[in-house]
């Protein structure tokens, strides 16, 4: 398993909690359209996110993630820089 | 043009581009739509209320009705105060209704020089600068010391006024949940080494009226290295000792850089400002866009700010009964069994969380109707989706107005099913 695997599937295990409608998780998946979250869970779950993999996402990162793919590059990223 | 025809709107009416074109309006359609379907179960629009005329800070006249007004920041009192009245019509007849010019050009007079010492004498600190509303010094002060590489750390729950100044400054921004401690020290422990960091915390929160553990998370701030800048907007005049605000009630008055406040609220005229320790604090005067690039408050207003933050600094009496007040409302409420934003009350702001919009909407005008006047709030401006009543108590509320306002609370709760 790639390190980026791994990333995904500790999301994928961030977001099942606030995944009301079962919604299948690929990179494509998207948080407002097919996850239908609102700025309320997107915020608990960003917290979530950011505990976990012990990172910031700012507010100006989270206007440019819109996929669990694009969330999950952002994450790679980010631990690689620190 | 009738007021309700000025105020229909459709959907579908579009302004006429031709085929190529794009309304840009359209991008509100959901919200007028969900505004036309809560008109269409036959409330009135709670968000253009008239008042035809004011005849205290606690009493008006809307829709012909003589109505306790429990809804205005006007926690002191202050807008009626013979002394503040005089002081603006002096003002008026010497220097003019206007000063047509900015801070730094010609819009500086005595009067803007006199609010600012009497806001230095107010919170004992070396430096004020008087902004034209609590929402340009909120804009302008973050805007202006946080830029594109710094870090705003702030309470999720945060003023729209302060999100817009990290907006327009360009910093990175990130939220914290409301009043968690631990989120915040995390999230200052996860910032670059070497980049300048800001905190931005309130007083107390205008939507539940809860105020924030500033000892705690001031101590982690600067633990941490950053600068702190406390919004008292809502506490001024009747929070800690000499009324200087939440900061001041929990002793750490010394650790925060700046401290950004308002004229629209206790001292009851309008105006915002920001007072600092802050050595280089000055310059910005030069640099803050907001704070030149309009024009300074008028005479007048500068006049019945500094009567009345001066009146504010020694009125003990009317500060025990604002407490007073808001103590009765909220033991009031709670028994009448309203569900409150607080378990206590922590300010003047009392909550009341409705189940819904349309029942939100429907108290609101209940209550109105008995002639009493709330804010009804809602999302965005709400925390967690949240419809309000919010309920604002003055200094010059008596003790028989508020035994009035829950008499009618209960009233306009029962008929519409609020409470049981």
């Amino acid at each position: 398993m790639t390190d980026r695997d791994e990333t995904f599937d500790k999301v994928a295990k961030l977001i099942e909690p606030f995944n009301k409608k079962g919604a299948t998780l690929s990179d494509s998946t998207t948080f407002a359209g097919d996850l239908e979250w609102d700025s309320l869970v997107v915020m608990d779950f960003v917290a979530n996110v950011e505990d976990e993999f012990d990172i910031l996402i700012t507010m100006n990162m989270q206007a440019e993630i819109e996929t669990v793919g694009q969330l999950v590059d952002a994450i790679e990223s980010l631990r690689n820089q620190g | 043009m009738s007021e309700s025809v000025a105020n229909a709107m459709n959907p579908a009416d579009e302004a006429p581009l031709g085929p190529s074109g794009r309304d840009l309006f359209s991008k509100f359609d959901p919200l007028i739509a969900q505004r036309q379907a809560l008109l269409d179960t036959g409330v009135k629009d709670p968000f253009s209320l008239v008042m035809e005329k004011v005849l205290s800070p606690t009493r008006a006249i809307c829709n012909g009705k003589e109505t306790i007004l429990l809804g205005t920041y006007n926690y002191m009192g202050m807008t009626f105060d013979p002394d503040v009245i005089a002081a603006g019509k002096t003002a008026l007849d010497e220097f003019g209704s206007g000063t047509t010019g900015s801070r730094v050009l010609n819009g500086t007079y005595v009067g803007h020089k006199a609010v600012e010492d009497a806001l230095k004498d107010f919170y004992a600190m070396d430096h004020a600068m008087v902004f034209s509303t609590g929402y340009q010094a909120n804009l302008g002060i973050i805007s202006t010391i946080a830029g594109k590489d710094d870090y705003i750390v702030l309470d999720i729950d945060s003023h729209a006024s302060i999100y817009d100044g990290c907006a327009m400054g360009d910093a990175q921004i990130v939220p914290f949940r409301h009043n968690d401690i631990t989120a915040l020290e995390k999230r200052l422990a996860r910032i670059p080494a070497g980049a300048g960091k800001l905190v931005v915390l309130e007083g107390v929160y205008s939507m539940l009226g809860d105020i924030a553990p500033l000892k705690e998370m001031i101590a982690v701030s600067k633990a941490a290295g950053a600068m702190v800048l406390v919004d008292e907007a809502h506490s001024m005049g009747f929070i800690g000792p000499n009324g200087r605000g939440v900061a001041e009630a929990q002793g750490v008055m010394d650790d925060v850089d700046f401290i950004i406040g308002t004229f629209s609220k206790s001292v009851g005229t309008v105006g915002g400002f920001c007072v600092s320790n802050h050595p280089k604090f000055e310059i910005l005067r030069l640099v803050c866009r907001p704070y030149v690039f309009t024009a300074s408050l008028p005479p007048s207003v500068v006049a019945t700010a500094a009567t009345s933050v001066r009146k504010l600094m020694n009125v003990p009496e009317k500060r025990a009964h604002l407490w007073e007040n808001s103590k009765r409302l909220h033991g009031g409420l709670k028994s009448l069994g309203f569900t409150l934003g607080t378990d206590e009350p922590q300010s003047a702001i009392i909550a009341v969380i409705m189940p819904d919009l349309e029942k939100g909407a429907a108290m609101w005008e209940a209550l109105l109707a008995e002639g009493v006047y709330v804010n009804l709030a809602r999302p965005p401006a709400t925390p967690a989706g949240m419809t309000l009543l919010r309920c604002s108590l003055c200094a010059e509320h008596s003790e028989a107005e508020v035994g009035e306002i829950l008499a009618r609370f209960e009233r306009a709760g029962r008929a519409t099913g609020v409470i049981g």
